[in-house]
C-alpha cells in the first residue's frame, strides 16, 4: 500500500462495509475516492440528479430527505448514502443535505461495482434490507450451531429393543441385562411410513412404542398385567421422538411440553438412543430444565421467590450459548408457566378443590412463547359456565390473589393495564368470554381494542385447556371476515412508530430528535408483533407465537414474496439485540430493563438495528392500506 | 493592513506579463514549455480555474542549507479532488539528512538512497503544474525551495501564481478587526497551520507531514474556505499572490 493513502484507507476500514474488504480490496478503493467538502446547509445530492458515484462520510453530518420532504435518514461518519440510486436507475431519489460542515469521499461506479462483485458483504450490505438483515441473523445463528449441543451428543449406546410379540417379562430382562431404564417396542411396518425405519440387515421395521421403567410400575404391577402379555399390547398412544440433530434445549423443551422423562432419538427415522431427563440434567445442571423441576419441588411462595436468581441465571447462560429468541422465548416462557402451575398447585391446596372447572389464561408474551427476563404478568381465569359469583366468586377471588402475589414475588410484576384475574372482569365464566370476543370482534374501536387486544395472544397454563381452544377457535374463525376488527387492530399496531435508526450515538426520530437511549421492546418488538397478530387474525391462523405466525401468514398470498421474511429477519434481531443487553445488565449488576443506549451498540449491529427498524416502518405502511376503515363504518348493522 | 492588500492584488494582475516574459526568455525546453502553457487569466473565476495543490517536504527550513525530500500533488477543482490523478516522489536531497528531518517526516536514508534526483523527475513535475493554480499551505516553502532547486539544476529559477491557503486565513484572522481587538487584549494569535486551520471548518484530523497527504488536506482546505468566505465567481486574481 502507498503510504500517502493509508490515512483514508484506515478510516474507511473502521466502518462497515468497507470493514470486512480484504486489504487488496480496500487499497484500490482508498486509491480511487474523490473528496469535495459541502459547507453546512448545502445540497450534497439533488432529487433527479444523475449519480455515478457512492457517497462516503469521512467527516461531519448528512440528512436524507424523502421526495416528500420527510426525513428519511440521518448519517454520520463512516455512513454511506447513494448505494439504492446506484444500483437502480442512476438518479438521486432522496435528496441529500450537509447537516455540518461535510467532507465526502466519493466511490466511483466502476470502484463500486467492483466491490459488489469481489466481495459479497459488501453486495449484501449495499442492497436493501433483507439481505442485510439475513445476514447477520445467519451469522448469529451459524455461531449458534456450533455452540450448541446436538442431543446425539448425550446418547451413549444403542436402545434396547424389543419385538412386539416378546413379553412383558423378557423385555424386563433386556432392560436389566443391559443396565438401561426404557426399551423400543418393534413392529412390522404398516404401511405408515412415518415410524418405519430398516434396521442393519435392511429388515423392515415400525416403532411402535417405548417402555419404560416408570410404566413396568404403573401399568404393568399397579394394573395387575401378567408378564406373559405381550409388550406390543402395552403399546399405545402418539410416540414422541426427536431428530439427533436438534439442539439439547429442544430436546429439553420437549419433554418439558410433553412431561415425559424419556425421549426417543432417532437419526432420520432409526431409532439411534434415548435420552434421558437425568442425561440432560448431568450436561447442564443449571438449565431451564433443572430448574423447572426444581420449581415444582417448592412448597411455598418464599421457595418459589428464592428461585428468581436461578431464572436470570438460566437466561444469561441461554443468551451466552448464543441461543435464538424463539428458544430463549419459550424456555422463559415454560419456566413461567412452570411457576403459574405450581402456585395453582399450591393455591388449590390451601383452599381446597375449585367448586368449579377453570382455566387459568395466560396472555402477551407469555401466551405467544416470547417472554424475557423483564415481564409483567397478563393472565385472566375462564370458569365453567355452571359459575355462580355469589357462590364460587370468593373462592376463585382467592386463587387469583394468591397466583398474582405469587408471580409478584417471583419476579413478574403486576400488570399496569389490571389484565390479571384478580380484575372481576376478567374472571369470568366462558360464554361470557366468547360474548366479549364476539362483540370486540363485531364492534370494534381502536380505543377499546387498544386496553383489551392483549387478549389476542393466549393460551392456557393450567386446568381445562379446552376453554382456550374453543376461545381460538372462535377468532380464528370471525376475525378474518371482520374488515372493521381488522382495521382497528391495524391502527393499533400503528401507534407505536420505530425510530428512524441511530445517529451517533443518539436515536433519531422522524422529527430529527434525538433520544440518548431507546425503549427495544415499545419501539422495537412490540409494534412487530402488533402487526404481526394483525396479519396472522386475517388469515385466520392459531398460532400464539409470532415466527409461528409468520409460517402461517407465509402460507397465504396475503404478503409479497419475500415481506414475510424480512418481517421475521428484524424479529428475530430485535429481539436478540434486546435479550442480548438485557444479559449485558445482569453482568454489570444493573437492573435489566428493555432500554439500550445507542452507545453500547457495535457499530455493524447499529446498521442492523436502522435496517430492521425500516423493515418495521415499511411494514407498518403496508397495514394502512392492507386494512383500510370500510366504509359505513360507523353505522351499525 | 490596507497597503498589503493592495500589493497582493496588484501583484497578482503581474503575473500574464512575467509568465510571457519567462516563456519568451528561457532557456531550458522543460521551463519554456512550462511558462508557455495555457494558464488561467487572472480574471477566471475561483470555481473554474485548475488548480493543483502541492505540497513539499524538505530537511530544513533553510533553503541554503536543506533540501527537498518528496513531493505530493493532486490536481483539483472547487468541485472534486480526484485522487486517482494523485503524484508523488521521493527524491534525493542535494544535501545530507539530518537525523532530526527523518524524525519530522518520516523518509528514512534508505528510501532516499534509491530515490532519484529532483532532475529526472522535474519534466513530469512540470507537466503536472503548468496551466494550473497551484495552492499551497504556506508558500515561504514551496516557492524559494523549488526555485532553488531548479535553478541548480538547470540555471534558471522558477516562480509562478499560487494561493496560499495559510495567507487566505491570516487574512481572515490576522488582520480583521477582531484579531486586531484580540491582539490589542494580549490574547494569543488564532493559530494558522495547517491541521489548526482545517479544524475550524470541521475538516477531520490528517497525519501531517508527509507530501501527498498535506497536499491532499489543503486542496480541503481551499474547497472549505471558498464555501465559507468567498464566492465562486471571485477572479483567482483576487486569491493568488
Amino acid at each position: 500500500m502507498e503510504a500517502e493513502l493509508l490515512e483514508i484507507r484506515q478510516h474507511m476500514g473502521r466502518f462497515p462495509p468497507f470493514d470486512a474488504l480484504d486489504d487488496e480490496l480496500l487499497d484500490s478503493v482508498a486509491g480511487q475516492v474523490e473528496v469535495a467538502y459541502f459547507k453546512a446547509g448545502s445540497d450534497i445530492l439533488r432529487l433527479d440528479q444523475a449519480l455515478h458515484e457512492l457517497c462516503y462520510i469521512r467527516s461531519g453530518a448528512v440528512e436524507v430527505r424523502r421526495r416528500t420532504g420527510d426525513l428519511y435518514n440521518r448519517l454520520g461518519e463512516g455512513d454511506i448514502f447513494g448505494q439504492f440510486s446506484l444500483l437502480r436507475n442512476h438518479r438521486v431519489r432522496f435528496p441529500a443535505r450537509a447537516l455540518e460542515d461535510t467532507l465526502i469521499y466519493y466511490i466511483p461506479e466502476a470502484v463500486f461495482l467492483r466491490l459488489c462483485e469481489a466481495d459479497e458483504h459488501f453486495a449484501d450490505f449495499v442492497e436493501l434490507e433483507r439481505p442485510r438483515l439475513e445476514a447477520a441473523v445467519e451469522e448469529h445463528k451459524k455461531a449458534n450451531d456450533m455452540m450448541i449441543t446436538r442431543v446425539r451428543k448425550l446418547l451413549t449406546r444403542y436402545p434396547v429393543m424389543v419385538e412386539a410379540g416378546a413379553s412383558v417379562q423378557e423385555a424386563a430382562r433386556q432392560i436389566t441385562e443391559a443396565q438401561a431404564s426404557a426399551a423400543l417396542i418393534l413392529d412390522a411396518p404398516d404401511g405408515d411410513p412415518r415410524h418405519t425405519f430398516t434396521d442393519s440387515e435392511d429388515r423392515p421395521w415400525r416403532l411402535r412404542g417405548i417402555l419404560t421403567d416408570s410404566d413396568f410400575r404403573t401399568r404393568i404391577v399397579a394394573e395387575g398385567v401378567s408378564p406373559d402379555t405381550p409388550v406390543g399390547d402395552l403399546a399405545s398412544g402418539r410416540l414422541i421422538t426427536i431428530q439427533s440433530d436438534e439442539s439439547v434445549h429442544e430436546a429439553m423443551l420437549c419433554m418439558l411440553r410433553n412431561n415425559i422423562h424419556h425421549l426417543p432419538v432417532l437419526y432420520r427415522r432409526r431409532p439411534v438412543g434415548i435420552v434421558h431427563l437425568s442425561d440432560i440434567i448431568r450436561y447442564e445442571t443449571h438449565s431451564s430444565l433443572y430448574l423447572v423441576s426444581n420449581i415444582f419441588h417448592q412448597s411455598s411462595i418464599d421457595g418459589l421467590a428464592r428461585l428468581a436468581p436461578d431464572v436470570r441465571a438460566a437466561f444469561v447462560r441461554m443468551v451466552e450459548e448464543g441461543a435464538s429468541s424463539q428458544m430463549v422465548g419459550s424456555a422463559l416462557s415454560t419456566i413461567g408457566r412452570s411457576f403459574v402451575r405450581r402456585l395453582l398447585e399450591l393455591a388449590e391446596e390451601a383452599l381446597g378443590p375449585p367448586p368449579v372447572a377453570y382455566c387459568f389464561m395466560v396472555n402477551g408474551s407469555m401466551a405467544r412463547n416470547e417472554q424475557t427476563i423483564v415481564t409483567d404478568q397478563d393472565n385472566a381465569l375462564i370458569l365453567a359456565d355452571d359459575f355462580d359469583p355469589a357462590r364460587h366468586d370468593a373462592y376463585f377471588l382467592s386463587l387469583a390473589q394468591f397466583v398474582s402475589d405469587g408471580l409478584a414475588a417471583c419476579g413478574y410484576t403486576y400488570c399496569k393495564g389490571e389484565v390479571m384475574a384478580t380484575n372481576p372482569q376478567w374472571r369470568q365464566p366462558v360464554s361470557v368470554w366468547k360474548r366479549y370476543f364476539s362483540e370486540w370482534i363485531a364492534s370494534p374501536t381502536p380505543e377499546r381494542l387498544l386496553h383489551c387486544s392483549i387478549f389476542f395472544d393466549l393460551d392456557s397454563a393450567y386446568g381445562e385447556e379446552a376453554y382456550v381452544e374453543q376461545l381460538q377457535d372462535l377468532i380464528a374463525r370471525q376475525a378474518p371476515n371482520s374488515p372493521r376488527f381488522l382495521a382497528a387492530m391495524a391502527r393499533n399496531a400503528l401507534n407505536r412508530k420505530p425510530p428512524l435508526g441511530f445517529f451517533r450515538t443518539f436515536v433519531m426520530e422522524k422529527d430529527g430528535k434525538h433520544n440518548n437511549s431507546i425503549n427495544l421492546k415499545r419501539r422495537g418488538t412490540a409494534p412487530l408483533v402488533d402487526l404481526i397478530r394483525v396479519h396472522a387474525l386475517a388469515c385466520g391462523s392459531r398460532a400464539q407465537n409470532s415466527f409461528e405466525r409468520l409460517d402461517d401468514i407465509a402460507a397465504t398470498q396475503l404478503l409479497a414474496p419475500g415481506v414475510g421474511d424480512k418481517l421475521r429477519y428484524a424479529m428475530e434481531l430485535l429481539s436478540v439485540v434486546r435479550i442480548r443487553h438485557q444479559v449485558l445488565d445482569l453482568q454489570h449488576e444493573h437492573e435489566p430493563d428493555n432500554n439500550i443506549e445507542p452507545e453500547n451498540v457495535a457499530d455493524s449491529e447499529r446498521h442492523h438495528l436502522k435496517d430492521a427498524f425500516q423493515v418495521l416502518s415499511h411494514a407498518q405502511k403496508f397495514l394502512k392500506y392492507r386494512y383500510p376503515v370500510p366504509p359505513h363504518a360507523g353505522r351499525a348493522r | 493592513m490596507l497597503s498589503h492588500r493592495l500589493t497582493a492584488r496588484s501583484q497578482g494582475h503581474e503575473w500574464p506579463s512575467y509568465l510571457q516574459r519567462r516563456a519568451a526568455e528561457a532557456r531550458a525546453p522543460v521551463l519554456k514549455a512550462f511558462f508557455a502553457a495555457d494558464w488561467p487569466a487572472p480574471e477566471t473565476p475561483i470555481g473554474e480555474a485548475p488548480l493543483v495543490a502541492l505540497d513539499l517536504e524538505t530537511t530544513g527550513l533553510d533553503v541554503q542549507r536543506h533540501a527537498i525530500v518528496s513531493i505530493g500533488l493532486v490536481p483539483f477543482s472547487l468541485q472534486r479532488i480526484p485522487l486517482a490523478e494523485r503524484r508523488y516522489w521521493v527524491v534525493r536531497p542535494s544535501r545530507p539528512l539530518s537525523g532530526a528531518s527523518v524524525a519530522y517526516h518520516h523518509i528514512t536514508h534508505s528510501e532516499v538512497a534509491g530515490a532519484p534526483d529532483l532532475e529526472s523527475i522535474l519534466p513530469e513535475l512540470l507537466e503536472a503544474l503548468a496551466g494550473r493554480v497551484v495552492v499551497v499551505h504556506f508558500r515561504h516553502i514551496e516557492r524559494p525551495f523549488l526555485d532553488e532547486a531548479v535553478k541548480a539544476r538547470l540555471g534558471e529559477g522558477i516562480r509562478f501564481p499560487m494561493i496560499d491557503t495559510m495567507s487566505l486565513e491570516a487574512r481572515l484572522h490576522r488582520l480583521s478587526l477582531w484579531s486586531r481587538l484580540r491582539r490589542w487584549m494580549r490574547r494569543p494569535p488564532v493559530s494558522i497551520r495547517l491541521g489548526d486551520s482545517r479544524r475550524r471548518y470541521g475538516l477531520p484530523d490528517y497525519q501531517g507531514h508527509h507530501a501527498m497527504v498535506d497536499a491532499l488536506a489543503t486542496a480541503e482546505l481551499l474547497q472549505a474556505q471558498v464555501a465559507r468566505h468567498y464566492d465562486p465567481a471571485l477572479p483567482v486574481s483576487a486569491l493568488w499572490t
